[in-house]
């Protein structure tokens, strides 16, 4: 799987996909390298607008490149037509074809791959029994479920025998009552396939349960990529700490103490920290970790601000204190702790972080 | 239900349950009056018809030959110019929708021009082009012994000059207004653009070619202008019911009265059937 299992066969066998995307469109720019391996499940997360699903399009050569490469198994696929390059896409809405079958859905890849009729509804009729959809194989796509649909249009794509799988916002179009399901019976039906997977979401928690690693995409470029709990433990943007619910601030490190800043709203505030650091870090520490005091609170090696309220909202069964001043951040009390507390907009009071609570890592 | 029958289901539906509904004004008379005189001008015409109709011996008028052969003309011509419109105009609204090439927008106007020149200007232009000294016409003579003008098949060319670039437009909205992430996912299944457009395309927007033919054989059918000029009026070869019209009001208004009446009848008759199937409106 990783570089080792690469280092052990003499000639090493080549990323199932290796693509470096750049192209502008307008004022939008896009410059992405991406690289997964057989079998493995990428995620790309980021904001609306951010270029996720124009990566998706230029992997499938629907989006026209102006530099770089798209490889699939080692094969330079950058020029090829879409219908010859070996990709398989399940589109947002899924976009089945509403004037044929499920079944005629599936097998319409086949079909155009040169199968003879029998043969396409064979492997069609295969793929769907595969997916608990036998029963569904001569309905109408608009008498489907989300759920279905996203099943036949996986089908769909599956019967072209793709070495490389593109999902665009797999889950937006199902309602939430059902996510939980169709996201647990995609990520078992992903994993069975043998090509890379190149999934596009804007909900971190499709991209922790779906994905083998995440790559954040911001404003066109990757800020971050990585295995799902690293993601969720040390986010390195503002908006990937807001998505996993982090606190993060930037800093330089000397020792144990991060002294916080320069830019930003944290500028001169310091966080003592678990362990020894040297230059610029990154300090993150969850909502719940935070804890208020009406006074200064005494002993224990704490972080200590004087902050003031700056908002309060429900979150669960929480209430999530915004808190400012020295620098900026979230804090999760009870509602008991709130009423105690006396909190309202306005209101001074000590926050409090224990230096082991707090991640900190090499910015 | 079964015992109340449909009397007390319609009580029901007219009494107490009926839901309270918002008063909005009278219709203002500055809108009102003019288009009722709007309605009435397009309908007292076919009243007229009617009235002055000779009904006694309607029954013998239609059935004569000179009748059924300019009616029979008329529907094989407009049938048959629709079906050539078909075939040459949804590719070429396809052309326009779908590809880019120098010169694109400048085709398009060209190819709407029919739309506003007068119909017995496309006869003169057809004439100078495929008469029997026509730039083409001439060759087609010497070297295939094939004249065009005055025939049946002239006929259907200058209907189909007149008439094909309604289904043009019309499809070309169609295929404009599709939504062509449809054809995007046929290909990334490796469907070739012509496979993605006889399996995708057409499926989808069959319901604007269906307006268009529509359209465009209503057209065909009430040409009269470009006919007259390239395929001349001869009963039985090239007098289609327009014409027949028009010639028996010079000495028969009676017979013009009938032949507009059956015009009239199996246009809205085809109109009607096609409307259900095809025309959402």
């Amino acid at each position: 799987m990783g570089p080792d299992g690469a280092a052990r066969t003499p000639p090493a066998r080549p990323p199932a996909l290796d693509a470096e995307l750049r192209l502008s469109r307008g004022g939008f720019s896009l410059d992405v390298a991406l690289e997964a391996a057989q079998g493995e499940i990428l995620a790309l997360l980021g904001p609306n607008g951010a270029g996720k699903s124009s990566v998706l399009r230029a992997l499938a050569g629907l989006a026209p490149l102006t530099g770089g490469h798209v490889r699939v198994d080692g094969r330079d696929e950058t020029t090829t037509p879409v219908e010859r390059r070996p990709i398989g896409m399940v589109f947002q809405d899924y976009l089945l074809f509403e004037h044929m079958s499920a079944l005629d859905n599936v097998a319409f890849g086949p079909r155009c791959q040169g199968a003879t009729r029998a043969a396409a509804r064979e492997r069609a009729a295969g793929l769907l029994a595969h997916m608990g959809l036998s029963d569904h194989a001569g309905a109408r796509p608009r008498n489907l479920s989300g759920g279905q649909a996203q099943r036949v249009a996986l089908a769909r794509a599956l019967a072209v025998r793709p070495r490389l799988l593109l999902l665009d916002e797999p889950m937006a179009a199902l309602d939430a009552s059902t996510r939980i399901d169709v996201r647990g019976r995609l990520r078992r039906l992903l994993e069975e396939f043998d090509g890379a997977t190149v999934l596009v979401t804007h909900d971190p928690l499709d991209a922790m349960v779906l994905a083998d690693r995440i790559a954040v995409v911001e404003d066109g470029r990757v800020v971050q990529q990585g295995p799902p709990a690293e993601v969720a433990r040390r986010p390195r943007t503002p908006y990937v700490a807001r998505l996993v619910g982090l606190n993060l601030f930037r800093g330089r490190a000397e020792g144990t103490t991060v002294l916080l800043g320069p830019r930003g709203d944290a500028d001169g505030a310091r966080v003592e920290v678990g362990g020894a650091h040297r230059g610029e870090v990154l300090v993150a520490f969850p909502p719940r970790a935070v804890a208020l005091y009406p006074r200064h609170p005494h002993g224990s090696p704490r972080n200590v601000w004087r902050l003031t309220v700056d908002g309060v909202e429900r979150f669960g069964d929480q209430v999530r204190v915004h808190l400012a001043g020295q620098l900026s951040l979230a804090a999760d009390v009870s509602p008991a702790a709130l009423a105690e507390l006396g909190l309202e907009q306005g209101s001074e009071v000590w926050a409090g972080v224990k230096a082991a609570e707090v991640e900190c890592y090499p910015g | 239900m079964t015992a109340g029958g449909p009397g007390a289901d319609r009580d029901t539906r007219r009494g107490r349950d009926r839901p309270p509904r918002v008063r909005s004004g009278r219709p203002p008379w500055i809108l009102v009056l003019p288009a009722l005189a709007g309605a009435a001008f397009l309908v007292l015409p076919f009243a007229g018809l009617l009235i002055r109709a000779p009904w006694s011996t309607m029954g013998e008028r239609v059935t004569e030959p000179e009748v059924l052969a300019a009616l029979w003309l008329s529907l094989s011509t407009a049938t048959a110019a629709t079906l050539v419109s078909l075939l040459l105009g949804v590719p070429l609204a396809w052309l326009l929708a779908r590809t880019d090439f120098p010169g694109r927008r400048v085709l398009r106007a060209v190819v709407t021009v029919p739309l506003v020149i007068p119909p017995v200007v496309g006869g003169v232009a057809l004439l100078l082009v495929l008469g029997r000294n026509g730039l083409l016409g001439r060759y087609l003579d010497t070297w295939f012994g094939i004249t065009i003008p005055f025939t049946p098949a002239a006929v259907v060319l200058a209907q189909v000059f007149v008439a094909m670039p309604f289904l043009v437009i019309s499809v070309e909205g169609a295929l404009r207004g599709a939504d062509r992430r449809y054809e995007e996912a046929a290909a990334t299944l490796g469907a070739s653009r012509a496979t993605v457009f006889t399996r995708v395309t057409l499926p989808m927007v069959l319901p604007g070619i269906g307006a268009g033919a529509v359209l465009c054989w209503a057209r065909a059918l009430g040409e009269f202008g470009a006919t007259i000029t390239f395929a001349g009026n001869f009963p039985g070869t090239t007098q289609t019911m327009p014409l027949a019209v028009y010639m028996a009001m010079q000495r028969d208004p009676e017979a013009a009265i009938v032949l507009s009446l059956v015009l009239l009848l199996v246009s809205l008759a085809v109109l009607a059937t096609l409307r259900e199937r095809w025309v959402n409106t």
